[in-house]
């Protein structure tokens, strides 16, 4: 399982060192949900500091839908899901690679993020490890149900607009979680911070152990 | 064939059981707002209370635990069979409509008594989160694809909605919430309700609970109707197809036919 993880996950990033769609759409995409969100808040500086956090996380969310529709179009050419289910990859490999290489550019892109928001918010992250270990714990749930719910809609014509209706109602407890630990980390106060990492970590767990058993069934049907 | 001919007739049990939800319900009804005396802090708001806490056990334990049993069943090898996928599906849409009712009732309640709405409550945001979870549920369902494939996905959907159901009911313990906490499944199981105004409350959990599983049978069979009207609907497309193809090549034979003809010396 763990070797076709790599495998899986090697050639989608290899996809996606070629391709270049993260770098020149999906990471300016974010930017431009930091922007859009920061002009309907208004230009006043105290307001968007306060902001910040959920701005940075919903840029994130919106950011997590297209890179799922990406790694679910990298699977959509002819006959190219029969290939990989033919191939005899165990499918429980081929979600958690696809959830790693997802969950490896959403890193990335939470590094820019960071930079973005620090650049135009002014806001300055005291407590470091307490947002660094938010934005690890929420990329594992993200990443997982998103491949989950990506191969949900695969092979739909509908998928571009079923997919969004299916997955942010999902991934709304990161939103809400990864939000108030950001908030903790800019005011300092890693008590309160603590309290909401705990929804992150069986929110990423449950999703995890889920996406390993049904993968299988929701290949077969695509 | 009429579309009545594919579907068995409706079991009698369940028409029985619709009447005697009306009924019930009726009662409650009457218990609830006629018979029952204000209650002593809330005046009349309290009458509401007949009838969100049972809507409420309804859409959570009802409906979420037939939609995930049936999927799990479908999923299973063994159990597999088209009877748990429809099933299943019937209980979200019925679920769908009996989350609404427990948002609404409660959003009534809650503007005099809590002063809002609305509130961004761990219990209120997760049962409006399963609503939205049930939505996309049907959307998807109402997708067009192969009946196997179909029910597949959904009951990978209904057990990710599933997901939700615990949430709903241990919110009330795992965070400081306006809402109040667990009524009838309370961990100390004791309920500070009195004489009639227990009963009526009692009779609302029966009442709901037969019009959640009438509800559910009717849908079963529109489930059945759906998919019986989508399985004709195809055969007669095709028939059409293949009756212009016939008709096309019938016009083409003759066409190439005269060519010959006038091409012949």
């Amino acid at each position: 399982m763990w070797h076709d993880a790599v495998l899986v996950a090697g050639k989608d990033i290899r996809i996606e060192a070629r391709s270049r769609v993260a770098l020149w759409q999906i990471v300016p995409f974010a930017f431009l949900v930091l922007v859009l969100l920061a002009f309907a808040i208004g230009p006043d500086q105290a307001t968007l500091r306060h902001a910040a956090p959920g701005i940075f996380w919903v840029a994130l969310l919106f950011s997590t839908v297209l890179a799922i529709q990406r790694s679910v179009a990298v699977e959509s050419g002819e006959g190219t899901r029969d290939g990989l289910r033919l191939s005899g990859i165990d499918p429980a490999g081929i979600f958690l690679g696809k959830a790693a290489a997802v969950g490896l550019q959403l890193l990335a892109l939470q590094v820019v993020l960071w930079a973005g928001v620090t650049f135009l918010f002014d806001v300055h992250v005291h407590v470091v490890w307490l947002a660094v270990v938010a934005s690890l714990l929420a990329t594992v749930g993200l990443a997982c149900a998103g491949v989950l719910y990506g191969a949900l809609s695969a092979g739909l014509r509908v998928r571009d607009t079923l997919l969004p209706l299916l997955v942010l109602p999902v991934l709304a407890p990161v939103l809400l979680a990864g939000s108030k630990v950001w908030e903790a980390a800019l005011s300092g106060s890693t008590s309160s911070g603590t309290q909401w990492l705990k929804i992150l970590v069986p929110f990423a767990v449950i999703y995890l152990v889920v996406g390993i058993v049904l993968y299988g069934p929701l290949q077969e049907a695509a | 064939m009429s579309a009545s001919s594919l579907v068995p007739p409706r079991p009698r049990w369940l028409d029985v059981v619709g009447v005697l939800g009306l009924v019930a319900t009726g009662v409650t009804v009457w218990l609830g707002l006629w018979v029952t005396p204000p209650d002593v802090v809330q005046g009349n708001l309290a009458r509401l209370l007949y009838i969100h806490p049972p809507l409420a056990t309804v859409a959570l334990y009802w409906a979420g635990g037939v939609a995930a049993g049936g999927s799990l069943l479908y999923l299973w090898p063994r159990t597999r069979s088209f009877f748990w996928d429809r099933l299943a599906a019937s209980a979200v849409v019925v679920g769908a409509v009996f989350s609404a009712l427990t948002l609404a009732t409660g959003s009534l309640w809650g503007r005099p008594v809590w002063g809002v709405w609305w509130t961004w409550d761990a219990r209120l945001t997760s049962t409006a989160l399963l609503l939205l979870l049930e939505i996309g549920y049907l959307a998807l369902r109402r997708v067009p694809a192969d009946p196997a494939v179909r029910a597949r996905r959904c009951a990978v959907a209904a057990l990710l909605v599933a997901i939700d159901v615990p949430i709903v009911h241990f919110s009330v313990q795992w965070w400081q919430t306006l809402h109040q906490g667990g009524t009838v499944l309370d961990p100390g199981f004791d309920l500070h309700v009195h004489g009639i105004m227990l009963w009526t409350l009692g009779l609302g959990f029966v009442a709901f609970s037969l019009v959640f599983v009438w509800l559910l049978g009717v849908r079963y069979q529109v489930e059945v109707l759906q998919d019986a009207v989508g399985g004709q609907e195809l055969e007669v497309s095709l028939a059409e197809r293949w009756s212009e193809d016939t008709e096309l090549v019938g016009v083409g034979g003759s066409g190439a036919e005269a060519h010959e003809r006038g091409g012949a010396p």
